[in-house]
């Protein structure tokens, strides 16, 4: 070794390079990998169905689109990138937010909270009887039915002494 | 005495309310009715003028020097436009014979453009695709799926679309040519107009 320092240096150098190419080329993304993707997409041919289970022809290719630019280093949101503009964003699973895809994002939640209103009005309708004879009692303030009484007691006398 | 009751009134929802309720289940029964229209019926018929469009050529592809063809160029023309993938099995069948009726049209320089538009294909398999089958006359991916938006596609491949000398859309071919002859016979009377 002390003999040959610079070729011993070179060898290791070169040693080291070759694992490094061959470990390179084992890094082949697994199915979990390409499957994580693939169901954020959907199959271009057959409507409603996730990638990573469409089983065509077409979806085992795109598939191995994922793989591929997967093991070139692309990261998720490139590979997502590249098929809404190779394919267009139909193949999104999730539209993106932008442009007249809030409407359903918008609609449903708002559709919901519509609903929760006209509930919790109905229901506190149900509780609370809007009939003021019945349960009034004991918001009024004091003296209140004692004067309405006396009300009712002076019509009353009216009309018996009309008879 | 005789029981008197007083007539309670109703708590009603106010206008407003009900207003934005009305306009809001209005706005979206539109937007689906639209869908449903659009889903049913393709944005062009036969007959109709064919909006236009950019086709982005595969590397190594060009039409008259440019990587990128669009329709308005070609008018004057008779359009060949055939939608394909690699991996339909049908569009092989037709693959060959498209080939041989574009140059066939090529070494007379008649009046007719092929147009190879590849539809959810990859971009390897696309070219693997075209190298098998010799393929030269222009091709290229529907990139975003634009070009099939304008036809509102939603069949499959392979469609072959042909369109006149004025840009008016005359003849759709829905799955593959059974023949060279059966490809002439949609382009020769155009070419004859």
């Amino acid at each position: 070794m002390k003999r040959y320092p610079l070729i011993s240096l070179l060898v290791l150098i070169l040693a080291l390079g070759i694992t490094g190419t061959v470990l390179a080329q084992d890094v082949r993304p697994t199915d979990d990998e390409v499957n994580a993707i693939a169901k954020q997409l959907y199959c271009p041919v057959c409507e409603n169905t996730p990638l990573d289970v469409c089983p065509t022809e077409a979806c085992r290719e795109w598939r191995e689109q994922i793989r591929a630019m997967l093991a070139e280093g692309k990261s998720e949101e490139e590979i997502k990138q590249f098929f809404v503009e190779y394919y267009g964003a139909r193949v999104l699973s999730e539209p993106p937010r932008q442009g007249f895809n809030w409407v359903i994002y918008i609609v449903p939640p708002l559709v919901i909270l519509a609903g929760a209103g006209i509930l919790f009005m109905g229901l506190r309708k149900w509780v609370t009887p809007d009939d003021p004879g019945h349960d009034r009692g004991a918001k009024e303030a004091p003296g209140t039915a004692d004067e309405e009484n006396e009300y009712l007691a002076r019509i009353e006398k009216e009309l018996l002494g009309k008879d | 005495m005789t029981e008197q009751t007083t007539p309670v009134p109703e708590r009603a929802v106010p206008i407003w309310v009900q207003i934005i309720v009305w306009i809001l289940l209005s706005g979206l029964l539109v937007l689906v009715a639209l869908g449903l229209k659009n889903a049913q019926n393709p944005i062009i018929r036969v007959g109709s003028e064919v909006p236009d469009f950019n086709l982005t050529l595969f590397e190594g592809y060009t039409y008259e020097g440019s990587p990128v063809v669009s329709l308005s160029a070609l008018h004057g023309k008779v359009v060949v436009l055939n939608f394909w993938a690699s991996w339909c099995k049908p569009c092989e069948q037709e693959a060959a014979e498209l080939e041989e009726v574009w140059r066939s049209y090529a070494e007379v320089d008649a009046e007719v453009v092929f147009l190879g538009v590849a539809w959810t294909d990859t971009p390897a398999n696309s070219l693997e695709y075209l190298q098998k089958f010799e393929v030269t006359y222009p091709n290229g991916p529907d990139l975003g799926s634009r070009i099939s938006a304008v036809f509102n596609r939603n069949l499959g491949v392979p469609e072959t679309y042909l369109i006149d000398k004025e840009g008016i859309l005359r003849a759709v071919k829905i799955g593959p040519f059974a023949s060279n002859a059966e490809i002439k016979s949609f382009i020769n009377p155009l070419l004859s107009e």
